[in-house]
């Protein structure tokens, strides 16, 4: 059933009796041409540019839970393309562009907003800094805005100007930054791609890869073995205990990253903030809840749940940043379990073996990549050619001496 | 992660005294070693799921470099102890 204006209608006049599920519950069959590990936002989206762009048959996502319970479900719904090196713009910029049409490409809602993302400075080096990645972002051809205090002031009133220690003197503003719904991505996605022939088997977890002669024959999971062709990884915070079943070494870590959600306010935060002088950033969702974050815990966990210390720590953030905030009352917090990569980007790649795909390293950024990172890496499993604007996001950068260190933070996970 | 680190010099310490550094089980290369054997020891991680040595420092104690086993899914600690101890032991 295709939504539209119509359909709604149509619905409610015969007693919303005859909606159709948004995708069936396929039975796994025994071989497939491509299987998908990981039924998160980046599988299910690479699934679909499988079956639509590069007109693959025969696909399966294969999801331990439910489609769509891992880290797509527990972010902060931020969609930016504010990066800096050249191994990253191109890429997340090629993602804000797919997030624009992606609405219309899939004909579901995914309440894409792009209210703005404004990243706060407090100090002329720090302003330095955004200018020089402002002008970075020129130079791929992104829009990029630098706000001097006036301006921010009158954008912002609510914001502590005249902090004694992190006084904020401006911004850097990405207009088409902002946020989208981010259950309905993966629900989007599934739905897209389950039209599309994509078989989207649930509770069904991979308990080993299978390996003949040096290639990928299939995977042993809990509802027994599947053949395939060619097998993808797309398993975020349990990227190495699946890449352990086909030997991979990886420069992956497993840490645990905190979200925050208030109670339902009144429209008050317009855009999506970011403190310069800490990590915290926010939004307001459009029930009204403020949803933010900050730093990860910085100890390697796989356990969606944080510590009490770093809840406080993002709470004194958030109050440094806006006082008002210390009224509101925090609804819920939850957490997810991230992949960090040694440099901090992500890896998008061939691996030693041939017909196995990698797809992970996301560390806390994953949201907004989600529809670049699928088209890019079911570019990567149909043609085993790397998309151009994901060259530099291969796993050998690591030992060729190339990584991606946004932050100059060096390979220790817990600092990024 | 439990709250409460039991320093093997300052007794029962908040957590928040100490810092993380990672993974206790790689050991440094000799400076000649191969590039494959410094990748290894700078970039990859056996990241396990379960029991797993991490070097802390007591950075607002006694400063020392410790060795803190713990369980990465419970969170649970099992054991700390001195890290040039825990060397020696090693036979390093």
């Amino acid at each position: 059933m295709r939504y539209s204006a119509f359909s709604i209608v149509k619905n409610a006049l015969t007693g919303n009796v005859n909606w159709t599920p948004a995708w069936r519950q396929p039975e796994p069959k025994p071989f497939y041409d491509v299987i998908i590990v990981g039924g998160g936002g980046h599988g299910l989206a690479t699934a679909y540019y499988l079956a639509k762009e590069f007109g693959l048959k025969n696909i399966a996502v294969l999801e331990k839970g439910y489609l769509g319970s891992g880290n797509v479900g527990r972010n902060t719904t931020i969609v930016r393309s504010n990066y800096m090196l050249p191994g990253n713009e191109p890429f997340y910029e090629f993602s804000m562009k797919l997030w624009e049409g992606m609405e219309q490409d899939l004909n579901y809602n995914a309440m894409l907003s792009q209210r703005g993302i404004i990243n706060l400075y407090h100090n002329d080096g720090q302003r330095d800094a955004y200018i020089r990645r402002g002008n970075a972002m020129w130079m791929e051809g992104v829009p990029a805005e630098l706000l001097d205090r006036a301006a921010l002031k009158k954008m912002l009133p609510f914001l502590n100007f005249d902090h004694a220690r992190f006084p904020i003197m401006g911004g850097l503003l990405q207009k088409r930054g902002g946020t989208a719904r981010h259950d309905a991505v993966a629900w989007g996605y599934a739905r897209a791609a389950d039209r599309l022939g994509v078989d989207l088997i649930q509770n069904c977890e991979v308990a080993g890869i299978r390996r003949e002669n040096g290639v990928v024959t299939g995977v042993e999971t809990s509802r027994g073995f599947i053949g395939c062709g060619k097998l993808g990884l797309a398993a975020a915070g349990n990227t190495s205990r699946v890449g352990e079943m086909a030997d991979l070494k990886l420069p992956i870590e497993s840490h645990v990253l905190q979200a925050f959600v208030t109670e339902g306010l009144k429209p008050a935060i317009d855009h999506v903030i970011t403190y310069g002088a800490g990590h915290f950033y926010i939004s307001q969702s459009d029930k009204g809840g403020l949803v933010f974050g900050a730093e990860i815990d910085g100890y390697n966990s796989y356990a969606q749940r944080g510590n009490l210390a770093t809840v406080e720590h993002v709470m004194e953030e958030g109050v440094t940043m806006i006082p008002g905030l210390s009224r509101v009352r925090v609804l819920r917090s939850w957490g997810g379990v991230m992949d960090m990569s040694m440099d901090g980007s992500p890896i998008i790649s061939h691996t030693p073996i041939d017909n196995l795909y990698l797809n992970c390293g996301w560390c806390y950024g994953g949201f907004k990549a989600t529809p670049a990172s699928g088209w890019c890496f079911a570019h990567l499993i149909a043609k085993n050619e790397t998309h151009p604007v994901a060259r530099f996001l291969r796993l050998d950068r690591f030992e060729r001496g190339y990584p991606i260190d946004e932050h100059g933070a060096g390979p220790q996970p817990n600092l990024h | 992660m439990a709250s409460l680190i039991h320093c093997p010099h300052c007794g029962v310490r908040p957590k928040e005294e100490f810092s993380i550094r990672g993974d206790a089980s790689l050991i440094r290369p000799d400076p000649e070693a191969s590039d494959e054997a410094w990748n290894d020891y700078v970039h990859i991680r056996s990241n396990p799921r379960g029991r797993y040595r991490e070097h802390w420092q007591h950075v607002a104690g006694c400063r020392r470099w410790l060795v803190v086993e713990r369980d990465t899914f419970t969170h649970e600690v099992f054991a700390v102890t001195d890290a040039a101890s825990s060397a020696r032991e090693a036979g390093r």
